[in-house]
């Protein structure tokens, strides 16, 4: 057994999940007891899909147990069928479906549906959430594609890639998906197909048609690339187009296995990080210590971005997927590092603690490791929470994605200007170490003593020209209205983030009645006044 | 509830109730099929924060961790006091190895947080499909740790509890481990149910003035201070979903007060008046404690029932909150109730509620959720109030959601909070009106 707060990946079923949800016209029936829904507000939630998952549930119970199980879950996957009408399903287990033991992959066979059923073997107590994702998408295409759907020679027309990787839930998936697209279009390269994100069954039946496969994502399509690979003699390119130089290497690779010329997507003039990196603001950015954890295709490529076009060091590098360890460990060695593989958030912790960065790049888990020891943070990888699923364009591939990333990593920083000035008042009340550092000032602990009150405030500010941002500004009157002990002690109740408003609001209200004091009853009396 | 009382399979067809009642049966709903709910390992993420001495450590898979960290969102980071012990393949492979498994991560888990003073072995679906006897564990290792933790178990598993069942299932396991109360001690009251400490500091207040003398909470703000409980004690449900607590309770002898839960003006001032009745207090001064608050309330939900009032809302089932907060609704602020959706409907503790509700109201309890969905696109109710899984989706249909966890979370029940209640069901609505894109 393995003592869990955090887990850097759900389970294996999880991974299917974001590969179904990323299709469409394909259906997943999922045996699972109740509760396991949970997953769907992933998706609905953090990722802010308008539509429902298509996953089907059998929601087993307790009293079914060794009696219909396998009736449920051949009633649910007929049902799912005959209403989403899908061109193909997959069935799988969750992990206490697997215990036991109903054959989805026999059930289904025998129930002879009218569209392809694509078993899914997941085993829930060795492998996680990736690991699911890659095998899904490895069965999906395995079985569906069309063996006799093969590309005719190249000849005249243009060159054609199939795009692997991109899921639901997937760390900047959509915006990647974008840049990519753009690349090719420079490079004269069609695009056959772009798999999960968006794809039919129907598509990947057709997946032969193309030339070559790109695997943006090596975690979830580089099982179903080989096959392809070995297969349909489809040639891939394993580039990861994160950062400048591996944007780069990126367009020389498609560009040779498409027989184009690369000057076009090579002379694209978007790319404002190399500038940045050397305006003389970047110079204090100079081995800055940065420590780095996350999938192992996201770390890799942000120590490479760290160390050759960011000028920093790398004093730290992990994964939390062991599949992929060998890459993270090479990259490591690089970097003059000892590599850091482990799904145990204390471990990654202690480490960081023990590295003493200035700057973490890290998942959501080392975002809120980082805030407890009061270091800058950014976000490269998976998992994230739903404010790393932004309105905005915002990739992390191609050119753009290296404007994006020079924003994302260095806002965390204080700004060179703004260190020296940091420096030069060192001993000023508003730079004081207490006060942290203005662009993460609302993420590091706060040491300083309790806010002054409004007394206090005013005798600060006649020595001061504009009130601390932090201290509420109340319009409010002098007046001073006492509160009994009772109800101050009831204020305190109230969470802190509406205290503020409870206690204004409060007095405006006693002020308003001419009340002298306020009593247990004249805050519920006010908390009714202002009740909308 | 018996296996018989539930439709077979699918078919979905209006049932009439035919257990014996003492009011009209009314027909219920019976469906089974998908059911999109959380399994009752997510009553840890506000029983934690309510009982503060104690640990909860959940048996299970990969899975089970994921949930808990996916619904306790930032939470997971403050110094949690829940974690899940993860099994993994060797585990499953024999018993005995296991529960030695089970040995050695409580005891670096108590090595650790030396502050844990009662520590919950919480089942899940895969430590039960495997019969992981954690009855035992508990035994086993409460006998090596005690005095020092009290070590409990219960089952919050998917396949036995939905959602608030889990609250449930940990009150009724502390039940046995309450102090007894001698029979012939003085009646005293015992609230039943986690409220959030403003509220239940607000009735403790209401009580005294009352003149209820002892008056005890389940849970206790620490696990290791429970109130006694004996044929003297007069017990009131807080909350709706509290059966096999309640059965629990009445096994030790209490007696529970039977009246409305306490939401709104009508059903606060019942549930007052329920308890000041059964310990005799004079009905004028209860009346005279009341009065305050009812009044209060009443003039803070006067500004809201002109934006809820006519307006037509769904229940999908989630908490077993449903119910009573219908019943508030429609009796309250003049909403007119389409259908009721509950996990589970105990019929004895909701038989008031039950009766307060319109002719037209259709009740249903289980669900077959793509049926349900299938009504909810039919009926078109001005607000549906359902799971974050459902919400987004249906928002994208054009349909207006109130999302039903935030009110398992928010404090909700009394006079005071009435209003907030309100506001709750409101703000969708407004909120769909103010938006011009």
């Amino acid at each position: 057994m393995q003592l869990a707060v955090w887990t850097y990946e759900g389970p294996p079923h999880v991974g299917a999940m974001r590969v179904a949800t990323a299709m469409e016209k394909l259906h997943y029936v999922l045996h699972a007891p109740q509760g396991d829904t949970y997953a769907d507000l992933l998706f609905t939630m953090i990722e802010r899909r308008g539509k429902r998952p298509p996953v089907t549930y059998t929601t087993f119970e307790a009293r079914d147990l060794g009696k219909d199980t396998a009736q449920i879950f051949q009633d649910a996957a007929r049902e799912a069928v005959a209403r989403f009408k899908p061109q193909a399903i997959i069935v799988g287990a969750s992990c206490t479906a697997e215990l036991i033991q109903d054959d989805p992959a026999g059930l289904s066979e025998a129930m002879g549906l009218p569209c392809p059923v694509i078993p899914l073997e997941l085993p829930s107590y060795q492998r996680k959430e990736n690991w699911g994702a890659a095998e899904t998408f490895y069965q999906i295409v395995r079985t569906l594609a069309d063996k006799s759907v093969v590309r005719a020679p190249r000849g005249g027309r243009a060159a054609r890639a199939n795009i692997l990787g991109p899921t639901a839930l997937g760390f900047r998936h959509r915006d990647d998906l974008v840049e990519i697209r753009k690349i090719l279009a420079l490079l004269g390269v069609e695009v056959n197909l772009v798999a999960p994100l968006g794809a039919t069954p129907e598509d990947i039946t057709r997946i032969g048609n193309a030339d070559f496969n790109i695997v943006l994502y090596p975690e979830i399509a580089d099982e179903a690339a080989r096959w392809l690979e070995k297969t349909f003699d489809q040639p891939a390119v394993r580039t990861i187009p994160i950062g400048v130089g591996a944007t780069r290497s990126f367009i020389a690779d498609v560009a040779e296995l498409a027989g184009a010329d690369p000057t076009p997507a090579l002379g694209d003039t978007s790319s404002r990080m190399p500038w940045w990196s050397r305006s003389v603001d970047s110079t204090y950015l100079t081995s800055k210590r940065v420590f780095i954890f996350g999938d192992a295709t996201h770390a890799v490529a942000a120590a490479r971005i760290a160390r050759e076009e960011l000028g920093f060091e790398v004093c730290g590098l992990g994964c939390y997927s062991r599949e992929f360890a060998r890459e993270v460990r090479a990259e490591a060695a690089r970097c003059g590092v000892e590599p850091l593989i482990t799904d145990d958030h204390l471990a990654v912790e202690d480490a960081i603690a023990a590295a003493a960065p200035e700057l973490v790049l890290g998942t959501q888990m080392e975002r809120h490791i980082a805030k407890r020891l009061g270091i800058p943070c950014a976000v490269i990888s998976a998992p994230v929470h739903v404010q790393d699923f932004p309105a905005r364009h915002s990739p992390q591939m191609g050119f753009e994605g290296a404007n994006v990333i020079f924003d994302t990593w260095v806002h965390p920083l204080v700004m060179g200007l703004e260190e020296h000035l940091l420096t030069m008042f060192r001993e000023d009340f508003e730079f004081s170490d207490e006060a942290g550092a203005s662009h993460h000032a609302a993420h590091s602990p706060r040491k300083a003593a309790p806010a002054p009150t409004p007394r206090e405030l005013e005798t600060v500010g006649a020595v001061q020209a504009e009130p601390l941002a932090e201290v509420p500004v109340t319009d409010a009157e002098p007046v001073q209205t006492l509160w009994t002990e009772e109800a101050e002690r009831e204020l305190k109740k109230i969470p802190f983030f509406v205290r503020g408003k409870a206690r204004r609001n409060t007095e405006a209200y006693a002020t308003s009645e001419g009340l002298a004091q306020i009593s247990l009853e004249t805050l519920y009396d006010a908390k009714a006044h202002y009740a909308r | 509830m018996s296996v018989a009382d539930i439709l077979d399979g699918c078919a979905a067809e209006l049932a009439r109730d035919d257990r014996p009642a003492a009011t009209p049966a009314r027909p219920v709903l019976r469906e089974r099929g998908q059911r999109e709910v959380f399994c009752g390992l997510t009553g840890i993420i506000w029983l934690h924060r309510k009982m503060q001495d104690a640990f909860f450590l959940v048996v299970g898979s990969r899975t089970c961790a994921h949930l808990l960290q996916s619904a306790a969102g930032v939470m997971i980071f403050a110094e949690p006091r829940f974690a899940t012990a993860i099994m993994e393949e060797r585990d499953l492979a024999g018993m005995v190895d296991a529960q030695d498994e089970l040995d050695r991560v409580v005891n670096r888990l108590l090595e650790r947080r030396p502050d844990i003073r009662t520590l919950f072995l919480v089942g899940s679906c895969p430590s039960e499909v495997i019969k992981l006897d954690l009855a035992k564990a508990a035994q086993r290792l409460g006998a090596v740790h005690m005095p020092r933790v009290r070590i409990l178990n219960y089952s919050g598993s998917g396949i036995e509890t939905t959602f608030t069942q889990g609250e449930d299932a940990c009150l009724s396991a502390l039940v046995p481990v309450m102090p007894a109360l001698p029979a012939d001690a003085p009646k005293e009251l015992l609230i039943v149910g986690s409220l959030p400490d403003i509220v239940e500091d607000q009735f403790l207040r209401l009580f005294a003035e009352m003149g209820i003398a002892k008056v005890g909470c389940l849970p206790a703000r620490n696990a290791r201070d429970l109130p006694s409980v004996g044929p003297g004690t007069r017990y009131l449900l807080a909350q709706p979903f509290l059966g096999e607590t309640a059965m629990a309770l009445e096994g030790r002898g209490a007696q529970r007060i039977e009246a409305l839960f306490p939401f709104g003006v009508n059903g606060t001032s019942d549930w007052l008046r329920a308890a000041a009745e059964a310990f005799g207090i004079d009905r004028a001064l209860a009346e005279q404690v009341i009065a305050p608050g009812r009044a209060r309330a009443a003039r803070a939900l006067a500004n809201l029932r002109p934006q809820l009032e006519g307006k037509r809302i769904t229940f999908l089932p989630d908490s077993q909150l449903e119910v009573p907060l219908a019943r508030f609704l429609q009796d309250e602020l003049g909403m007119e109730l389409v259908e009721v959706g509950t996990p589970y409907l105990h019929r004895a503790h909701l038989a008031r509620e039950l009766d307060r509700f319109g002719p037209n109201v259709r009740v249903s309890e289980g669900q077959h959720l793509d049926r349900q969905l299938d009504r909810v696109r039919a009926d078109r109710p001005d607000i549906t109030v359902c799971g974050l899984g459902l919400a987004n989706p249906l928002e994208g249909e054009g349909l207006t959601t109130k999302w039903a966890i935030e009110l398992v979370f928010s404090p909700i029940h009394g006079f005071d909070q009435a209003a907030d209640l309100a506001e709750l069901f409101a703000r969708p609505l407004r909120r769909r009106d103010m938006l011009e894109i």
